[in-house]
């Protein structure tokens, strides 16, 4: 058995979900290899085969592979794809959009973002925004596979020593094209790798408000998150949204505050370590599954917090 | 331009769902069953394409049971003019469905397919990404702002870190985020013009499509519940609890 990892990367380092995505790969077993693909890209290649247990580092260098579309990062993947048994990538934006166009292409069924490997050929992974949770074994010969990053933990980001093996470019047809990208800058840690996450709802009431948030944050040197209506009201960007159809976090400590905790919220969150909630009414589903809890007033709780911190 | 909309038959988001007795399923007999709310973001934002003059015509197609003819009427009282429904009792799975879209985008040549991103009960995230592959159209996933002029479709698409903009030729394949627009609710006058609209019935054996499951669920569980904790009664308890009970900060 060969398995297969699509790398994230920026073109500049490797994404720690690519290290859990190894993570799975352990626990299915075999030879794996890290495919790379990018502009620029020798310092990532090198990165991926230091990391424990890759054996070997396919590289697609172009520039045009530099802003990849979803068509041109199947068509590398397809080019090599004959040679595994599992094609595995992380289940982020790029994961997501790929992943599903290998699989139709190969004639084989995906299986979503697993959260657990039984054997080779059986996973689980999470149904109705993570209220059930499915076994399902794969029937086809090659299994496509994205992991939910947050269900295993990053291997090792040194130890290995993979051979780099460079990879023809396939050109694309019929593909969209890349116009521009406009990404959130922020000073904090990225949402999904932070150990601790602030975040919050609909309670805070307003933009302006979410700044005591902030300041909370910044002391704890956490990442901000917020709630799908705390998004929809305009209070922060898209992409801080924790739940169901936003990011999924797992934490060390998430502080949940103005949030009601709906279940397509707790979908993104639940599997955090330790959860704490500030919201004042006593009733609201998130203490049901907060660790700690504090009834009262945000605006009073939270600069008690920061200053007490 | 024609505009196809594939809808889905799922679990009403507000119904809670359960395991069946012998843990093989999702217990769904009596559950109330609405259309996908990806899915109504696509039939909305197609209405409006509609609406501003540039689609001429909205098809639906869905794909299940003999009662999916429901969720197509839904469509059709939000604004779409006709439906097809392929029929079969056999459980679809993403790649099943991709093949019968595909087989479907080939018969009517629409200048434009959306999707929901996902359905809210497999959460599998592949179908549109996959009836892309096998039509060899260009994609864009998740989109939260579509512009078309000039045979081109450019499209905002909700990825990690942000936005990123695509631009790609007609036909392509668009799925749908949330924040793309607000689906409209159908009117009363509205859902009795969709009774009357054309609903055509097909098989996957009519458009020569294969069916068969790729994936056997093995088991459904419930996840472990997280249980409640307590309720501390001040800032200073909070501080303490973390810093020396659960040492997370």
């Amino acid at each position: 058995m060969t398995i297969l990892i699509i790398a994230e990367h920026d073109n500049g380092s490797l994404r720690k979900s690519t290290l859990n995505t190894v993570a799975a790969a352990q626990q299915i077993g075999g030879d794996i290899h890290v495919a790379v693909m990018g502009s620029g890209v020798a310092d990532v290649a090198q990165q991926a085969a230091a990391v424990a247990g890759v054996s070997k580092v396919l590289t697609f260098d172009d520039a045009a592979l530099a802003q990849a579309t979803s068509e041109a990062i199947a068509a590398q993947i397809l080019s090599v794809a004959a040679a595994y048994s599992h094609i595995l990538a992380p289940a982020t934006s790029m994961g997501k959009s790929t992943l599903p166009r290998v699989a139709a292409r190969l004639d084989v069924a995906q299986v979503s973002d697993i959260v657990k490997v039984e054997s080779a050929d059986t996973f689980v992974r999470p149904i109705y925004a993570g209220s059930l949770l499915a076994t399902v074994q794969s029937m086809d010969a090659v299994k496509v596979i994205t992991v939910r990053t947050t269900g295993f933990d990053a291997a090792a980001a040194t130890g290995g020593s993979a051979t780099i093996e460079p990879q023809t470019v396939q050109a694309v047809a019929h593909s969209a094209r890349f116009v521009s990208s406009e990404m959130a800058k922020s000073d904090r840690p990225e949402l999904t790798a932070a150990s601790i996450v602030v975040s919050g709802g609909r309670g805070l009431g307003s933009a302006e408000n979410f700044h005591i948030l902030e300041t909370l944050a910044d002391k704890l040197g956490a990442a901000l998150g917020a709630s799908r209506a705390a998004v929809d009201a305009g209070y922060v960007a898209n992409d801080l949204q924790v739940g169901q159809t936003g990011k999924i976090v797992a934490p060390q400590l998430y502080i949940a505050v103005g949030i009601s905790g709906a279940i397509q919220h707790q979908a993104g969150m639940k599997d955090s370590k330790v959860i704490v909630a500030i919201n004042k009414n006593p009733d609201e589903p998130i203490f049901q599954i907060a660790d700690y809890g504090i009834v009262g007033d945000l605006f009073e709780v939270v600069p008690q917090l920061t200053a007490a911190l | 331009m024609k505009i196809l909309v594939a809808v889905k038959r799922v679990v009403d988001y507000n119904v809670k769902v359960r395991v069946n007795a012998d843990q093989t399923d999702v217990d769904i007999a009596s559950a109330k069953m609405s259309m996908n709310p990806f899915d109504e973001i696509a039939v909305e934002e197609a209405v409006r394409l509609k609406e501003a003059g540039i689609a001429t015509e909205i098809v639906v197609v869905s794909a299940g049971v003999a009662q999916c003819q429901e969720t197509l009427r839904s469509a059709m009282a939000l604004g779409a003019d006709r439906a097809i429904l392929i029929e079969t009792t056999e459980l679809l799975q993403p790649l099943a469905v991709a093949k019968l879209l595909a087989a479907v985008v080939k018969n009517e040549q629409p200048g434009l397919v959306i999707l929901g991103k996902q359905a809210i009960d497999d959460d599998a995230n592949q179908t549109g990404q996959m009836v892309s592959a096998l039509t060899d159209l260009p994609q864009a996933t998740f989109a939260s702002k579509v512009v078309i002029a000039d045979g081109k479709a450019t499209v905002t698409r909700e990825v990690d870190g942000g936005l990123e903009t695509l631009n790609m030729d007609l036909p392509a394949i668009l799925t749908t985020d949330l924040r793309l627009n607000e689906p409209r609710y159908a009117t009363l006058p509205n859902i009795m013009k969709a009774k009357k609209k054309p609903l055509d019935v097909t098989t996957p054996e009519a458009l020569g499509v294969d069916v068969t499951p790729h994936l056997k669920t093995l088991k459904v569980t419930e996840p472990p519940v997280r249980s409640a904790g307590i309720i501390v009664p001040d800032v200073a308890t909070l501080i303490e609890k973390l810093r020396n009970e659960a040492k997370v900060i």
